[in-house]
């Protein structure tokens, strides 16, 4: 029983481990590094208008508690990624950092948070589930900020403010990069017939890469139709741990003539490139998955590789380093900080040289407009 | 008091010992092999686990974890394998919830419909799997397994995008419930006793609720006809029947107690923290729940030791992270351990019981040729 307690805390962290970024140094993204050069400038919130000084010089040495939502460092998905950022960050500012995770169940989130806090100038929390101890833990710690992945942290009962000022919340624009790997994705079928998988349903964030991914789609070609499932719905977060069922979903949207899917499933993505190299073997033409988060060119398992035709990235490992650049040069701001296209906090990878030189033209060109607004991305299917 | 009294005494005494003896012994190796230092993490351990916040931490952690095994006992004490607790305890913490977010009503008559609620739900769904044993002759085993993954994955999936707040929100959830509907916490009360306590940290109010219903357990099973009749149906379920205790109702009455109580598991999160079912609602708290019962032998002031032990072997966990001592999952390799070792320990200890009971039966014998 412990092990399938286990098993359901996994699920828990699905949650959060479901729209992830590699951490792996050598998944180097292909865009532009845009994490060195470039300061964070696209903000919803009042408070985090002006982009923060881009000084590099680290004022003094700065403790960072990292904490990472359950799985921890070597989940190769949403923690690693955090981590990847954080090491980045220790390189570059010299800081110092603890890391630690909740229980299996997450219950001591408060708890850690606290003593976190007790030690460190900045605490980083990784994932939404944070939110709401945060918001309480921060109240008894203002010298202490806080950025936490994945959620706005803003007060939207009270006109969207921010619940602190010591209160970062760091999100991506994943709708974005999935539009992007939609046009790549329509770029490449043949059958006029592309899936989507998605993790876990009804809880928002994986309806976004969906409506992202089927923009991009009709973008390109308004008569393909995309086949949308999700593996299970929420609060059952299994769908982010189920491979063989990703694989059984994915096998029969080849039978219904897909050519193309993209998978926003997390762990379950094995199951769906496990199927596009069977499907390809058998029929002998070659379908196409895409992968999720982080370049699963270089996470999948090697026999897969020649058939992830590129994947939808998103830089958590981006997020974090840049909150700590801004608390080392003093100029951390509360508020909202949306990692979208412009800033390259998601985008999209081209390892294995799959994509043309034309079709990245073409992606480009679409990424182009959505940053000078042109093309508004819907984020609900 | 003579040797066989002492002796007795001996062995109650041995088992808990032996069990922790090992365990610590284990958890040292594992810890030394792992590369962390054992004397100092169990030093850390101690020296934080008897701070106040800590003690706070524990307590509030061993709540919801007695509850949950408090719920499972009841169905062990009579031989029934009710693992339903999980489906149970998350079904009714969601329609509690829901139905706390609904009404407005003054303080108390608020808290009192939410824990209501919670336990009728809890209630029906172990009936459910009660009523299937009767009627159907269905394993309560398979029965409750299924009606977990039902609860988790088809109701509260089902429902929860028809109750949620605000569909913007990253952490979807139903509305907070209004302030009359929330638990006030103890810390007024310890403090009395203690220094303030500091850190945001409140001993939740679901706490006395569960000194309630472990001592209501307590004189139920060992001082009532009723608890008699539970305890015959396990021993021996031919004896019982044959002495007049009807199986069927008896299957029926501890489903359906065993459910109200596990309807309160989650009270903690909806009257004290949350004040909403969101998707950081804790999960895995009924499997956790059995093995605090097992550890504790099913007996209320069992339990709650092992309530407690495990609560602060949880809480222990953050801060040997955050002090770079061992990652979290020794904390977890501890329980299991401490688990497996009691389990195999009572068992050789209930040999040597038996054993000494059936010398002194044939002695007694012998006398009285």
């Amino acid at each position: 029983m412990i092990k399938t307690k286990g098993l359901l805390a996994a699920g828990l962290a699905a949650a959060l481990v479901l729209a992830a970024c590699g951490g792996d140094d050598d998944a180097a993204p292909t865009t532009d590094a845009p994490a060195a050069t470039d300061a964070p400038a696209a903000t919803d919130a009042p408070a985090a208008t002006d982009a923060p000084a881009a000084t590099d010089a680290p004022a003094e040495s700065i403790n960072v508690g990292l904490t990472f939502d359950i799985g921890g460092r070597g989940d190769q998905s949403f923690n690693d990624s955090a981590a990847a950022g954080i090491d980045r960050a220790v390189i570059d500012f010299g800081i110092s950092f603890t890391d630690a995770e909740p229980n299996a169940d997450g219950s001591n989130r408060a708890e850690l948070l606290q003593l976190q806090a007790d030690g460190s100038d900045l605490v980083v929390a990784v994932g939404f589930l944070f939110e709401g101890d945060v918001v309480s833990v921060a109240a008894d710690n203002t010298d202490t900020n806080f950025a936490v992945i994945d959620s706005a942290m803003l007060d939207f009962d009270n006109g969207a403010v921010p619940y602190a000022d010591n209160i970062a919340g760091l999100t991506f624009a994943e709708e974005q990069g999935s539009f992007l790997v939609g046009v790549a994705a329509a770029l490449n079928s043949e059958s006029n017939t592309i899936g989507f998988i998605g993790g876990v349903g009804g809880f928002g964030l994986i309806e976004k890469f969906e409506a992202g991914f089927t923009a991009g789609v009709n973008a390109v070609n308004p008569d393909i139709t995309v086949i949308p499932q999700y593996i299970t719905m929420a609060p059952d977060f299994d769908g982010f741990f189920s491979a063989d069922r990703a694989k059984e979903i994915a096998l029969a949207m080849f039978d219904q003539g897909a050519d193309v899917v993209y998978h926003a499933a997390g762990g379950s993505g094995a199951g769906l490139f496990e199927a596009a190299k069977e499907r390809s073997e058998e029929s002998g033409t070659k379908v196409w998955a895409i992968g999720v988060d982080s370049d699963q060119y270089f996470t999948a398992s090697e026999d897969v590789r020649e058939y992830i035709l590129t994947s939808m990235l998103k830089r958590v490992d981006v997020a974090v380093y840049e909150a700590i650049k801004s608390q080392t040069a003093g100029s951390f701001t509360a508020g909202n900080v949306v990692y979208d296209l412009s800033v390259d906090g998601v985008g999209y990878s081209t390892s294995g040289d799959f994509l043309s030189a034309d079709q990245i033209a073409q992606m480009e060109d679409y990424k182009a407009q959505i940053v000078a607004g042109t093309i508004t991305v819907p984020t609900a299917p | 008091m003579n040797a066989s009294t002492l002796r007795r005494i001996a062995l109650a005494l041995a088992a808990p010992t032996i069990a922790a003896v090992v365990a610590i012994a284990i958890s040292s190796i594992v810890l030394e092999v792992s590369g962390s230092d054992s004397i100092e993490t169990f030093k850390t351990m101690l020296e934080n686990g008897t701070k106040l916040e800590s003690m706070i931490d524990t307590l509030n952690r061993a709540t919801p974890l007695y509850l949950a095994a408090v719920a499972a006992a009841i169905g062990f004490r009579m031989n029934l394998f009710n693992i339903g607790v999980e489906g149970q305890y998350i079904l009714a913490g969601f329609a509690a919830a829901v139905v706390g977010s609904k009404v407005g009503l003054p303080g108390p008559l608020h808290v009192a419909v939410i824990i209501f609620t919670a336990m009728f739900v809890g209630a029906a769904w172990s009936g459910l799997a009660g009523l299937l044993k009767v009627t159907r002759g269905v394993n309560e085993v398979i029965s409750t397994i299924m009606l977990n993954f039902i609860a988790v994955g088809a109701l509260v999936a089902g429902l929860l995008p028809r109750f949620i707040d605000d569909p913007t929100a990253a952490n979807q959830g139903t509305p907070q419930i209004a302030e009359s509907g929330w638990l006030p916490n103890l810390n007024g009360f310890v403090e009395i006793f203690t220094r303030e306590i500091t850190k945001g940290r409140h001993l939740t109010g679901v706490f006395v609720l569960a000194i309630v219903i472990g001592i209501i357990y307590h004189v139920i099973i060992n001082r009532s006809r009723f608890g008699f009749d539970v305890r015959a149906s396990g021993m021996n379920p031919t004896a019982a029947r044959a002495g007049g205790v009807p199986p069927k109702r008896m299957v029926l009455i501890a489903m359906i107690a065993g459910g109200a109580v596990a309807g309160l598991v989650g009270m903690p999160e909806i009257l004290s923290d949350n004040h909403s079912y969101d998707q950081g609602f804790i999960q895995g708290l009924g499997f956790a729940g059995i093995a605090v019962a097992l550890l504790g032998r099913n007996t209320a002031p069992g339990m709650a030791i092992a309530a407690i032990l495990f609560g602060f072997l949880d809480s222990s966990a953050a801060i040997l992270q955050v002090s770079s001592l061992a990652s979290s999952e020794i904390v977890v390799i501890m329980q299991a351990t401490i688990l497996l070792v009691a389990v195999v320990v009572y068992e050789v200890v209930n040999r040597i019981k038996q054993r000494d009971e059936v010398r002194r039966a044939a002695q007694m014998a012998q006398a009285a040729a």
